[in-house]
């Protein structure tokens, strides 16, 4: 069991685990975005009150998941790297953390776009699940930025993953939003008590578009995380040896 | 060590205290029970959340202000807006109005947002349902109120 850990921490054998286990990922993303997309927006009923314009819930809903779970992986890798200082849990935060950015843009803007023809405004100040979503964006910012001004890759792992941590405590704030405050943003349609409050042939599409974009995020992640323990192991030895194949003078 | 330390513990302390601020001023709207009680500011615009009471929308002939009830079962408030409504405004739907109270005891609109539920159904379903429900509150006593109903167009 350790063993394995060891050698899953080891920047070699991550390098290459990795490449393998991509197409293990793109395939079921690839499968079940497309399933999604044509069954949410040219099969599954209209909505009796917002017609078609319901099916941007297809985007932006898989898109504000991401955005979150994204966070939490970001979260809870970057404390694992703090607590068990390893070096490869902080390169998992570091790639979370673009890729949360940028699905968090998504859902903020899908969501305007919802907003501006269904509540009458594309954007409303103060209402408190509009304004922790981009708590949440400006959270990426920080990080990304704390990360970028710290040249010592060891250094910007720990205090990026201090800022990390303490960030977490906006995701149950964004999830319950709707619940605890009074919100333009209606209350969560699919966990909620008594089931989810939409039949199935509209709801199947939006569980497969959020599992689809789970699998995106992973595959993404891996990609990135690649290019991220070969940037830390530029100096060392196996690096060099894979860019120089034996004996060959660059 | 000791500065993240603080760093993290006063970044804490502020979340905890904009959480609190949340609680009590940010609330984005009011209910309309709290209006009626007076809990709110008198010359400073806020939101105000309810239903739009069914057959009190009334607008004048060739008149773009138009006037409505927003209930919330147990209170109404009267609300006045002349401006262009969103798609989903109709009556008994969930809205909130942005404005101030007038001298008349009127609410005074310059925004209408409207609210929707989380559930989402095919319009047949969402037919049948309210087919339903008119049988049921049919069968059980009529409640509407005269004095409402003249307002109705």
């Amino acid at each position: 069991m350790w063993k394995f850990f060891h050698k899953l921490a080891s920047p070699p054998h991550f390098y290459d685990l990795a490449n393998k286990i991509i197409p293990w990922f793109i395939v079921p993303a690839i499968l079940l975005i497309t399933y999604g997309t044509i069954a949410g927006l040219f099969f599954a009923p209209m909505d009796y009150q917002q017609k078609d314009a319901f099916r941007i819930i297809y985007i932006h809903v898989p898109a504000a998941y991401i955005s979150m779970m994204a966070y939490m992986t970001m979260a809870i890798s970057a404390g694992i790297g703090l607590i068990w200082r390893m070096k490869l849990a902080h390169a998992v935060a570091a790639a979370c953390a673009p890729i949360g950015a940028w699905f968090t843009f998504l859902a903020l803007i899908t969501g305007s776009i919802w907003g501006r023809p269904m509540w009458g405004t594309w954007w409303e100040w103060g209402d408190p699940r509009l304004t922790s979503e981009l708590i949440l964006l400006f959270l990426y910012f920080g990080y990304l930025a704390l990360r970028a001004a710290i040249d010592d890759t060891s250094k910007a792992d720990r205090s990026s993953a201090v800022l990390a941590l303490v960030g977490a405590i906006n995701i149950p704030i964004i999830h319950f939003s709707v619940e605890w405050w009074s919100s333009l943003h209606q209350g969560p349609t699919i966990v909620r008590e008594g089931g989810p409050a939409m039949p199935m042939e509209m709801l199947l599409p939006l569980l497969a578009m959020i599992l689809g974009f789970t699998f995106f995020f992973g595959a993404v992640l891996l990609r990135r995380l690649r290019t991220e323990v070969l940037y830390r192991e530029r100096r060392t030895g196996w690096v060099k040896r894979m860019i120089q194949p034996a004996g060959g003078e660059a | 060590m000791l500065a993240v330390g603080l760093a993290a513990l006063g970044i804490l302390v502020a979340t905890a205290l904009t959480l609190s601020a949340f609680q009590e001023n940010m609330m984005f709207y009011v209910e309309i029970s709290d209006v009626k009680a007076g809990k709110v500011p008198n010359n400073r615009n806020f939101r105000v959340g309810g239903l739009v009471k069914t057959g009190s929308v009334h607008r004048e002939e060739g008149e773009i202000e138009l006037s409505f009830v927003l209930t919330d079962t147990a209170n109404e408030l009267t609300v006045v807006y002349d401006g262009v409504l969103p798609d989903l405004f109709r009556e008994g739907q969930g809205i909130i109005a942005h404005g101030r109270m007038g001298s008349d005891g009127n609410f005074m609109a310059d925004t209408v947002l409207a609210k929707h539920d989380e559930n989402y159904m095919p319009p047949e379903v969402a037919g049948s349902l309210a087919k339903q429900q008119a049988a049921n509150s049919a069968a059980t006593t009529e409640e509407t109120d005269p004095a409402t109903e003249e307002t109705t167009e």
